[in-house]
């Protein structure tokens, strides 16, 4: 590990470039369907495939889907558009160029607010711009040849840019939280980094403390997971920090990481010198984002993280950690919000989503989707409390586990049928009480003598009695009252 | 069988019963067989052709034929037909079967046309002459020994030696107007846009259209009225509505203006003949009542390298796909990754390909880019604006198509830059997008035919096609 003292003579400087893949029915360019783990070659075309006369077709929905995330990030829209060829030779490049937007990014600026030790702080972008997959190459064991899977090629991307203003690794991981909570709660990309749907190059240079000239940067691809993305940039930063030590110059170079060593390497020169070639598109027409179009993708914008922590702290009056907690996830965050329309005790709401609710989920490992109970049925369990007609604890421990096995039934019902409904009647409560006094005389003269906590054993009695029915607030006054007497 | 005009000869013939397509097709079939050495015809769809005569015969008895009912079309081998070989007279797309049918060629299919073969020309569209064909050159019908131009000249020939009655081609820097003066044709280049590209094997880009090679201007109208509006397919497709332009044939008693290049007749490669003929025409506008005025045009000289410079950067990416991974051509010699790509490539490509490639790749690197291609694009822009100013005041533009006459096989080949010079006059009009047609305009001493090309403005098909009706019927 870096010594603190080398830390501080230098400043980490990284960027970051994010895919995601957008989750839209077809490719970018092309009509063939985008899915997951198809059998290979499935998703393929005469266009995908390139065949000689055929063009590419924009994909409207892929367009709307990268500005709705420049909407979230507050970027600038441009209103004119043309995609850019970066021609290189690749197998799964079909085409041999890819189409992708060099010089007018559907997105330019904004930022993406993450959540440091230090407080909140802005990453600013520098772009966000769609693009097309590749397909993938295959290397079968005991196959000669390498065999290629068009299925992804095509697949629309939007690459996240951002400035180069992240300062370390902590940093560079908040940001990715962020990016895939944004990109699922606009239901553009499923975030997921194991598949490839979100995948993540970083820049990363250091440079003397304090000084303002940018050192030579270097790329790291190949990190398909939010460990790996931390793990190279701890690694590289203390790669380059040696090298300089050390009064070695650090080449400007791209560089994958190995997973299974924690290192990277430098890729072959040759990959890396490639001259892209970069021009417009001619086979596409200018792609105009008219005001019109621009108006509607707004007003049909989904809730952001933001807006709803806003909500549930502001209106809800939850908590900080609260309100972070139930926004982390959209579906968590949805499922709240409904609970909290049909009830008014947004606090239990928000103790039985992180209470109960969650404890199932990891229980089950499932995903707030495939949660059984709707989000009426913890109202009704919420208002069933607040009527004292049941306990909390009678209610997580004893209702709804039932309620998740029956989840039709109300948990009312349950209560009713499992005869838990509590006693807060004092006529019924009173014999028990006597009863509990009668039996235990040396106990009331301890009581009476001033040993005023045994009164928890007396309450134990009577729960034990009326089985767990007794409304505790009514039965600790009756049996205050009984033994004062 | 006689050698007919037009399309309305045909049908009029198919009408009393004189003619069926079956026996058309025989005709056509049999012509082809006999102009073999020609060299027109990559593969011919016999089977496919007499199928399809039989249909429209039956559809025309029951009175439900299409429009293009009794047309027989022969298509230049850059044209999508499904389940039929498409290979720009390339090694590279070797075996290669196209999976879709083109929009413009389906149109055609859908008001009856007949499709009787893919037709050689210059392998993917590059060249002058049609001597950069796998298949070996074309000749020229009106004299073997010399080329039928290009690089649609199987297109071109097929339609002068009656092989077909209408041909389409692609025109990307004349490609279809230069072989069509050679070959004493019409030859007709729409606005870039006005005819889908889909199904079109892309040269270049932003230059490519579907052209049409015919012997009158009226089966050119219907060619086009039937190919052209848009398609979802093709996103730089002309939205505009497409006219009529069968009906609009008539120019009534329009007097027009007309302008000349003033260079373009001065220019140093420019035959006697040719400019004599040129004049001659100008001469008989001006007599008839027209205004005709000589014009400057200093951006001349640097047409040429402006479409060299920009549709070789688009050559270069469009050709990447041929890489022998997925179809067509692959080097047996290869042992790796990399070897596979530049032996499939060296031996897939021709010279003449190779050298745009190479060109194209070079003004397109980082080092070159903007001295070489941005500077290309603003001068394009120059060419265009200052083309739009003159067509404001002028109704057309009046050429010669070619600086010569067909010239013999092999005369141009040692030197690619005079092999560009036949492009002079035509790449102005693929620069700017705008339509141009080139019409026989007499011959010279040796009885080769000679062009005469009018350029109109941007999307004026209708009126460069009376107009051209109203020339051919003076010629006549």
């Amino acid at each position: 590990m870096l010594s603190e003292d080398l830390k501080n003579k230098y400043t980490v400087v990284i960027g970051l470039e994010v895919h995601a893949q957008l989750l839209t029915e077809s490719k970018m360019f092309a009509s063939d369907a985008v899915a997951y783990g198809e059998t290979p070659n499935k998703n393929i075309s005469v266009i995908t495939l390139a065949h000689p006369g055929t063009l590419p077709r924009i994909n409207k929905r892929a367009v709307e889907f990268a500005i709705r995330m420049g909407i979230a990030c507050r970027s600038q829209i441009s209103r004119y558009n043309i995609f850019d060829r970066k021609n290189y030779f690749y197998p799964d490049l079909p085409k041999g160029y890819q189409l992708t937007q060099d010089r007018t990014p559907i997105c330019k600026g904004g930022a993406v607010t993450v959540k440091t030790s230090e407080g909140a702080r802005a990453i600013v972008l520098n772009r966000v711009h769609l693009e097309e997959d590749a397909g993938k190459s295959l290397h079968l064991a005991g196959e000669a040849d390498t065999l290629v899977d068009f299925n992804r090629a095509g697949t629309p991307l939007i690459e996240i840019v951002t400035e180069p203003v992240i300062r370390n690794a902590d940093e560079a991981s908040s940001f990715l939280t962020e990016v895939r909570k944004l990109v699922r709660y606009l239901d553009i990309c499923d975030g997921n980094m194991e598949e490839g749907s979100l995948r993540c190059d970083v820049n990363i240079s250091l440079m003397p403390a304090g000084s303002t000239v940018f050192g030579k940067k270097v790329e790291v691809k190949n990190l398909n997971s939010f460990s790996n993305v931390r793990r190279a940039i701890e690694f590289e930063t203390e790669r380059q920090a040696t090298m300089l030590e050390r009064g070695e110059a650090v080449a400007s170079e791209t560089r994958t990481f190995d997973a299974n060593t924690g290192t990277t390497a430098a890729m072959r020169t040759k990959e890396e010198l490639n001259d892209y070639r970069y021009f417009p598109e001619p086979d596409l027409s200018p792609l105009i984002v008219s005001e019109e179009w621009l108006q509607r993708i707004e007003a049909q914008m989904p809730s952001l993280p933001e807006e709803l922590y806003q909500r549930f702290t502001a209106e809800y009056g939850l908590s900080d950690y609260d309100a972070q907690v139930l926004t982390d996830s959209k579906g968590i965050a949805l499922y709240f919000q409904e609970i909290c329309s049909k009830t008014q005790n947004y606090k239990a709401a928000a103790n039985w989503m992180n209470g109960p609710i969650k404890g199932s989920m990891n229980e089950r490992s499932i995903e707030i989707e495939d949660f059984p109970l709707a989000p009426e049925q913890i109202a009704a369990l919420i208002a069933l409390v607040d009527s004292e007609k049941v306990s909390f604890s009678v209610a997580s421990q004893r209702i709804y586990p039932l309620l998740l096995q029956n989840p039709k039934l109300t948990p009312l019902a349950i209560a009713e049928r499992e005869n838990l409904v509590q006693e807060s009647n004092q006529d019924a409560l009173l014999p028990i009480i006597q009863e509990v006094i009668t039996e235990n005389p040396a106990k009331v003269a301890e009581y009476r003598k001033g040993r005023k906590g045994i009164i928890g054993m007396f309450m134990g009695e009577v729960m034990k009695k009326s089985r767990g029915k007794a409304d505790p607030k009514v039965a600790n006054k009756l049996l205050q009252q009984a033994l004062e007497q | 069988m006689k050698n007919f005009s037009s399309l309305s000869e045909i049908k009029a013939s198919l009408k009393t019963g004189t003619l069926s397509c079956a026996t058309l097709v025989e005709h056509y079939l049999k012509n082809i067989e006999e102009h073999k050495h020609l060299n027109a015809f990559l593969e011919v769809y016999t089977e496919e052709a007499r199928l399809q005569a039989q249909r429209v015969d039956e559809k025309l008895r029951l009175g439900t034929a299409g429009r293009l009912a009794g047309l027989v079309v022969g298509l230049k081998d850059v044209l999508c037909l499904q389940d039929k070989g498409l290979q720009a007279s390339s090694k590279i797309l070797d075996g290669f079967i196209s999976q879709f049918t083109g929009t413009a060629v389906q149109r055609l299919l859908d008001e009856d046309a007949i499709i009787i073969g893919r037709q050689n020309c210059d392998e993917f569209a590059m060249g002058s002459s049609n001597e950069n064909s796998a298949f070996g050159p074309v000749r020229n019908a009106a004299d073997p020994d010399r080329v039928p131009g290009g690089s649609s000249g199987g297109s071109a020939v097929a339609v002068q030696a009656d092989l077909c009655q209408v041909s389409l081609g692609t025109d990307t820097g004349g490609s279809v107007r230069q072989p069509a003066a050679f070959t004493g044709l019409v030859g007709f280049k729409p606005s870039y846009g006005r005819i889908s590209r889909w199904g079109l094997l892309a040269y270049a880009s932003s230059f490519d259209v579907i052209g049409i090679f015919a012997k009158s201007i009226e089966d050119c109208a219907l060619v086009l009225e039937v190919m052209a509006g848009p398609d979802e397919y093709d996103s730089t497709a002309t939205q505009l509505e497409v006219p009529a332009y069968t009906q609009k044939l008539d120019r009534g008693n329009a007097k027009y203006k007309v302008a000349y290049i003033k260079n373009t007749l001065e220019s140093e490669g420019l035959s006697a003949a040719v400019k004599q003929r040129t004049v001659e025409k100008l001469r008989w506008l001006e007599e008839q009542g027209h205004t005709v005025e000589a014009v400057d045009f200093p951006l001349l000289d640097y047409m040429l390298p402006t479409y060299y410079i920009l549709t070789t950067a688009e050559a270069s990416s469009n050709l990447s796909r041929f890489d022998g991974v997925r179809y067509g051509y692959r080097s047996p010699n290869a042992d790796s990754l990399e070897s596979m790509y530049k032996l499939t490539r060296s031996e897939g490509f021709g010279a003449e390909v190779k050298r745009r490639i190479m060109l194209g790749t070079f003004v397109l690197s980082a080092s070159y880019y903007d001295a070489y291609y941005t500077k290309a694009q603003k001068v394009r822009r120059l060419i265009k604006e200052a083309t739009q100013a003159l067509l404001g005041t002028y109704d057309f533009l009046v050429m010669p198509t070619t600086p010569t006459t067909a010239f013999k096989l092999g005369e141009h080949t040692e030197d690619p830059l005079e092999m560009y010079l036949a492009d002079i006059f035509t790449v102005h009009a693929n620069l700017c997008g705008i339509p141009a047609i080139s019409l026989p305009n007499g011959t010279d001493s040796s009885g080769l035919p000679v062009g005469i090309q009018i350029v109109a403005d941007l999307y004026q098909e209708d009126k460069l096609l009376a107009f051209s009706q109203y020339l051919q019927g003076a010629a006549t």
